[in-house]
Order: C-alpha cells, then structure tokens, then sequence
C-alpha cells in the first residue's frame, strides 16, 4: 500500500498534517523549534496575544495532580504589536500555517487585536480564546456567555477576512449550543476543549498550591471529556472541530478524529516530550496502513455508534 | 540541551537519606556547567507525569550526579532504580554560576539540599581560588557536607555546629573575612535566599542564587516558574530558562 496521505484542508488552508501545537505550549515557537521541527507539523498556535504586554499571575502557577496539571499563568504575553515586530520574522523561516490565538478583555480589545495581527500575510488563521480560566477580566467569563461568545465571533470576522476558530470552554453545561453560537455568528470552526477549573491543596498549610486559587487543568486526565464534548459538537452541528485535550501519543489522535475532530492540537505533551510530533506522525502513518486508510481525513467523524 | 535516555550506572546512598545518582551521559557531562539543571521523566507511566528538575550535582568524565531526598512520588522511584535502568533526561538547562570573575574567596551558603549543586563548584575552583562552606538546617540531620570543602556547619537547634542559621553564622564571622574579596554562591529555602541576599546588597557583596521553583518543562515554554525582575521594570524573569542561577542584584527573591 502507498504511504497514506496525512495531509487536511481545513478552512482552506492546506494543512501537511492533523497535527497543531497548542496555544500556550509552545510560546512564540522558538524554544519548541529545538526538539521539533516546525517544518514537519501542520501548524502552530501561539500563546495568547493580547493588545497591551501581560506580566501573567504571581507564582505558584503550576502544580501536578493526577495524570495531569493545573496551570494558571495568567495570558503572561508580549503582547501583539512585540510579537509583529519580533516573533512572526523567526516564524516566517518556517513552511509551516501560523495559527494566532487572542486573549482579550472586551469586545473592542479583540478587534483591535486582529485588525493589527491581520495585516501580517503570514498569519493563516485566528483563534480567539473566550475560555481561558485564569483572568479576571474576561476569558472564562466570555466563554460561558453565549451572547458574548457570538458577539465576539461576529466582531472579530467583521475585523478580519482569515478563518476563525474559537476555542470552546469545557465549564459550560451545553458545549454544542456555544459551538452552533460560533457558527451562527460566521465563525469557521471550534477548537474543543481549553482547560478543566481545577484546585488543589496542600493538606499541611491548607492554602492552595496555586496562588491563583484555581487553575486549567489539562493533561491526560481531561482526555475522556474532551473527547466527549468532540463527539457531541460533532453530533449536533457541523461546525469543523480541532479537538485537544490530553493528548499525548497517535492512538489519542485517531481517538479525536474519530470523535469528530479534523485537526488535534497537542498541548501539556509538548512540556514532557517537546519532539513528540515525529513519533505522532509515524504512528499515524502506521495505523492508517493498517487500517487501509489512503486519506487521514477519512478518519474524521467516522466513530460506529 | 538534549533529550537522551541515560543509563544510571549507580544508586549511592549517602548519610540521612540522601541520595546520590551516578548517571552516564557524556553528551550532558561534556556540556554541563556548575549551577544548571536536569529536567528528568522518571517513568513512562502518566503517573507522575511530569518531569522533574534537579540541579547537577556533580560531573566527573562521562558521568553526571544528582542529588536528592525522597520528597514524593518521583523521588521515590528514582532512588529505587538500579545499575542499567534507563532515565531519560532533558538537560543541560538554565544559567549556572558565574565562577570567573575577580574575587579570590568563594563563599558557599547553603540550606539543607541546598547543598546538591556545590560539590560540583568545589570540583571547578579549588585549588584557583579559596573556599569557604557554610552549610545547615534545623537539626543534625538535615546537614549535608558531601562534596565540600573547608566547612562550617550551623543547626537551628545547635545540635551540630553553631546555633542559629547559616546567615547568622556568616554575618558572625564576616569580620574575619571582609578584607578578602569575597563572592557568594547559595542555595538553600527562600527565606534563608533572602536573609543572606539582603546582607550581601547591604555589605556591597557580590553573590548570586541557585532558586527554585514549581515548573513544567524546564525551557521556557510553559512560563510556569516566573521570578520577580528586580531591573524596576514591573516584569518577571523565568527561573527556568532566565536563572535558576540570578546575580543577587537582578531578582527579587
């Protein structure tokens, strides 16, 4: 059998493989850029980009807890107008779909962030974080409004005339009606989940390990319930779904597709194996031979249930 | 920095509980500087999933030393590995110590396992400069003198050495010192950190700290490990990638 062909168009954009790196995993490329090779992976996602530079939450922000971690760093970020100037010039070296994740605490401050970033031809796509667990003014507060997930959606197409993607909160009771919000709104696609609310506790101090109190938890323990709220997108509308959530190895990336998802982002993997991607790849490659998949895409939503 | 899966070659057991591991890879020995630090996966298993960070404690050819106490579940499978299990390691990582400079006598202070990064100090100065070792803890057994040389020891509760902590003892003898020029290595808990990084900015001593701090990948990428930048800049530095080793100057600890 031919080697099967991993590549994915999504939103119109050629995509060499399913395979992103996540937002906030892989800051602005650089480092990550030492272990994997930004050429051989379908694209990237940076660290949230808000308009002004964000300092992030004071620490402790990171603690492990079972078969995963709670986070809270807070949208620590240089903000757009530094990432233009001094990030996009090491990224534009790569062939590879830059992918621009923004943070913001209003409606205003994320049009005005995409009206700067899309200026850059470089930029492929945006997703626009409405989930994001550890600020106080805005992010989880955005994502578990449906009003204001829409408007934000429909504010930033209006801004931009590149694909959006928004990320979706887990902490919601419906995730599909947020997803069909998006879609109703112009928005191209969903990226499902951003992180659990979490806490934990030192037992001999009682305060909480995060000085956040709460943080986002990802890491394999989220697996099962990304992959559900995969599934039920996939279900009840027809939105594209990115799907991440604990994905550590190509077994967990067939597992998203299957659910419904057409590209996967990996995340808290790339702090324990930062060149995860070529085992991933191979993997992959490997299960659809023997699976006598000739199209990875023909992976996507195919679940027998 | 590599990502190398590494052969322990020996578990020694050090006095009270501490652990010393003798792991072969050239690759980082060859690399590694006083002061840097390994970012280990101590299992396959997600269970701990993360890595953990340990400053070098020593080099000698092809083989580097961590040492470490049995704190929780990473450290506990690790001291029980035996000679040819494999661990795989991300290293050499972060700043270490500036030893070059003009100063004649290094000043050691260290709390504790604090202790883990100066035999490898020692083993790059003696013999081109003097050294003095400062090191202590609550009781007698918290003290560890492994790998140093010419040492003081200073106990909380006075059953070992001087009585009071290892800042305490410093500042009691500074006198007899003050005419050398002097530079401070330290490594030990925040407090202790602070105490000594006040004493030396007061007496315009240079010295700089090994800190530490939660973190994830041990590179930069997660931004979990940040320190407060001392510049006046409203900023933070990461441990991981800025430090774990900052000149007393340039942090606020």
């Amino acid at each position: 059998m031919m080697k099967p062909d991993l590549s994915v168009e999504f939103l119109g954009i050629k995509f060499r493989n399913p395979i992103l790196l996540a937002s906030g995993t892989v800051g602005y490329g650089y480092e990550i850029s030492n272990f994997t090779d930004l050429n051989t992976i379908g694209g990237i996602v940076t660290k949230s980009l808000s308009l002004k530079p964000r300092k992030g939450n004071a620490p402790q922000r990171i603690v492990e807890t079972p078969a995963g971690m709670l986070n809270a760093i807070g949208l620590a970020n240089v903000g757009v107008e530094v990432f233009m100037k001094e990030k996009i010039p090491f990224l534009e070296k790569y062939d590879t779909n830059l992918i621009c994740n923004i943070a913001a605490g209003s409606v205003e401050e994320y049009a005005e962030c995409t009206r700067i970033l899309t200026s850059s031809s470089f930029i492929k796509a945006f997703e626009i974080n409405v989930s994001c667990p550890n600020v106080k003014d805005g992010g989880l507060i955005f994502g578990n409004d449906i009003n204001y997930v829409a408007k934000i959606t429909e504010t930033v197409k209006k801004v931009s005339s590149k694909p959006v993607i928004v990320k979706l909160s887990p902490n919601v009771s419906d995730i599909a009606s947020f997803a069909l919000a998006v879609k109703n709104a112009g928005g191209d696609a969903v990226s499902a989940i951003n992180t659990l609310v979490g806490t934990s506790f030192n037992i001999w101090s009682r305060k909480p390990h995060i000085k956040n109190v709460t943080g986002g938890l990802s890491g394999p323990a989220i697996k099962p319930v990304a992959l559900a709220k995969v599934l039920e997108i996939s279900r009840k509308t027809d939105i594209p779904i990115i799907g991440i959530g604990g994905i550590m190895n190509w077994h967990d990336v067939a597992e998203f597709m299957i659910a419904g998802a057409s590209l996967i982002q990996l995340g808290t993997v790339n702090f324990i194996d930062p060149g995860a991607s070529a085992g991933i790849i191979t993997g992959l490659e490997e299960y659809c031979v023997k699976q006598k998949i000739e199209k990875i895409t023909q992976l996507t939503a195919s679940y027998v249930i | 920095m590599h990502i190398l899966n590494c052969s322990i070659d020996s578990v020694i057991k050090l006095e009270k509980n501490i652990i010393l591991l003798k792991i072969k890879s050239p690759e980082i020995a060859s690399e590694i500087k006083p002061g840097q630090f390994l970012n280990i996966k101590v299992s396959d298993s997600y269970s701990p999933l993360l890595r953990r960070p340990f400053s070098v404690c020593d080099r000698e050819g092809d083989f580097i030393y961590i040492m470490f106490n049995i704190m929780g579940e990473g450290t506990k499978i690790l001291s029980s590995k035996r000679r040819g299990s494999k661990i795989d390691i991300l290293g050499p990582l972060g700043h270490g110590f500036n030893l070059e400079g003009d100063y004649d006598t290094a000043v050691l202070v260290m709390g504790g396992l604090g202790a883990a990064p100066f035999p490898y100090v020692v083993r790059e100065i003696i013999g081109e400069k003097e050294i003095i070792s400062i090191t202590g803890g609550r009781n007698e057994h918290d003290v560890i003198t492994y790998g140093l040389s010419n040492i003081f020891v200073a106990t909380d509760d006075g059953s070992m050495g001087f009585k009071g902590n290892v800042v305490e003892l410093l500042k009691k003898n500074y006198n007899s010192i003050k005419n050398k020029k002097i530079k401070i290595f330290a490594c030990g808990p925040s407090a202790m950190l602070r105490a000594l990084q006040e004493f030396a900015l007061e007496n315009n001593i240079d010295g700089e700290a090994a800190t530490e701090c939660a973190m994830a990948c041990g590179f930069g990428i997660c931004q979990g490990c940040p320190i407060e930048s001392a510049t006046g800049q409203d900023s933070y530095l990461l441990v991981c990638k800025d430090g774990p080793v900052f000149n007393f100057r340039d942090v606020v600890i």
